[in-house]
């Protein structure tokens, strides 16, 4: 209990000095979960909303793709980027591997089937649910996609929120591409595994405190959002991770 | 009158589920047609073929050319913005500029009552006011055949009084032709010329409407004359 209460108060002392070591650590991981969340809904968004209302040959087996994928384990997709940013595989000339971009994009692949297959649940459901009305107004299936997207922005919202949880919280992809490299690519997660192996429980705990005070604001920043929508229109905004079939 | 709508022989399939079975009639500018008969009998899936959202398995549906649909759905879908813009999009859609777009909306908008709630959140009305705007955007769109699939059956009383009068209103106005399917067989007296009774998929009686109401349809039309026995008693 000493143990746990001591390595509190130390943990807290960093965070309160502004300990230049860990508040590198936390900037890093907010850049790299940051980009890798932009670039994961710029694709997902666009690609969940069009797979909500097209239906074309083969729909059910990509969906079902779609769907294992966002069971894919961190350290998979870390793996995959390894191999694909090696100097021998066919993105190896980049030479991003042990890089801050490789991390962004290992992130980004492992968010990608999150906010796509959310992003299609999201629509699908309003589709169904009133697609034909904006189809009656003469609205083809890409501008249904676009403005059934539009109309649910505010759950997508959300989607976006739960995909930035979901990188900033991962820690086998980064570690794996990223190499844990202290002042470059060491993050949050990978610099708790590599402190807690190493003993140092003050640094691992105090980076655990800003990780969960990152998520706690997550959490904030939705029910704020659900509020303000409610207020506004009288209606529900549903969570977006709740339902996926 | 010239035939603006004709559906030959259409046949709708769901799965293995025969919804709309071999049925064939035409409807002349200026008509007022309602669709009768009991749910699952086939009136919103024939809404859905005159309309163009669903394709026929069998048969045929043509338009004339000079045709200009517009329907107002049971549950109208607010979308998530303004009553104003709620008009604008469906106008937009149609080939409406966006520039134009707000004065139409606001004539439609004025016609329903609803030019001061222009700047309210659409989710936010009532539904009879949700209906009535559907009604706006119909009218702003001015077409000249207008469906209408059960437009007052989730509204309260006052509600559907409101919307049947903007109905009679837009028809007096205008001459625009009505197909719609209605439980409320008082609304289908005062608001149709002509009635369309199905069943199981099929039309069983396609009657004037003072022949639907007044004549003894047991020998003619015996199964619309169970219905007409059972709703009104």
């Amino acid at each position: 209990m000493t143990t746990l209460t001591d390595t509190a108060l130390t943990a807290l002392q960093l965070l309160t000095q502004l300990d230049p070591l860990l508040w590198a650590i936390v900037a890093r991981s907010l850049w790299v979960s940051v980009l890798a969340t932009a670039i994961a809904c710029s694709l997902g968004v666009v690609l969940g909303a069009w797979l909500g209302v097209a239906r074309f040959a083969g729909r059910d087996v990509l969906l079902t793709v779609l769907n294992t994928l966002l069971a894919l384990p961190s350290v998979v997709v870390g793996l995959l980027v390894y191999l694909l940013l090696s100097r021998t595989g066919p993105l190896g000339a980049l030479g991003w591997l042990f890089s801050l971009k490789a991390m962004v994009l290992a992130q980004a692949v492992l968010v990608l089937p999150v906010v796509t297959a959310l992003t299609r649940q999201c629509v699908e459901d309003a589709e169904c649910s009133h697609g034909e009305q904006l189809q009656s107004l003469g609205a083809k299936p890409w501008l249904r996609s676009v403005l059934l997207a539009w109309d649910e922005r505010y759950t997508l919202l959300t989607v976006l929120i739960a995909a930035f949880g979901r990188a900033i919280s991962e820690v086998g992809a980064v570690m794996v591409v990223g190499g844990n490299i202290e002042g470059f690519t060491r993050v949050m997660t990978t610099a708790i595994a590599l402190e807690t192996s190493k003993g140092d429980l003050p640094l691992a705990l105090a980076l655990g405190f800003v990780l969960m005070a990152v998520v706690l604001l997550l959490n904030v920043c939705i029910s704020v959002l659900r509020r303000w929508r409610q207020r506004i229109d009288g209606s529900v905004v549903v969570a977006a991770q709740g339902g996926l079939v | 009158m010239s035939v603006v709508l004709q559906v030959k022989e259409a046949s709708v399939l769901f799965g293995t589920h025969l919804a709309l079975d071999a049925v064939s009639f035409q409807m002349h500018a200026g008509e007022r047609v309602a669709l009768v008969g009991a749910n699952g009998s086939g009136k919103s899936t024939l809404l859905r073929v005159a309309h163009g959202l669903l394709k026929v398995s069998r048969g045929q549906v043509r338009q004339s050319p000079e045709l200009h649909q517009a329907m107002v759905f049971q549950r109208p879908h607010m979308l998530r913005t303004s009553v104003l813009r709620f008009v604008m999009w469906g106008l937009w859609l149609q080939g409406v500029s966006w520039r134009e777009a707000p004065v139409r909306a606001m004539q439609a908008l004025a016609r329903v009552g609803l030019q001061e709630l222009a700047a309210r959140s659409a989710r936010n009305l009532s539904g009879g006011q949700q209906q009535r705007l559907a009604l706006a955007r119909a009218w702003a769109l001015q077409p000249n055949l207008v469906l209408l699939d059960e437009p007052t059956s989730s509204l309260d009383p006052n509600a559907k009084r409101e919307v049947e009068h903007l109905l009679s209103e837009w028809v007096a106005a205008s001459g625009v032709s009505l197909l719609f399917s209605s439980h409320n067989l008082g609304q289908v007296k005062r608001l149709a010329t002509r009635v369309i009774y199905l069943e199981g998929g099929r039309i069983l009686a396609d009657l004037p409407v003072a022949a639907f109401f007044n004549q003894p349809l047991d020998q003619s039309h015996p199964e619309a004359h169970l219905f007409l026995k059972g709703e009104l008693g």
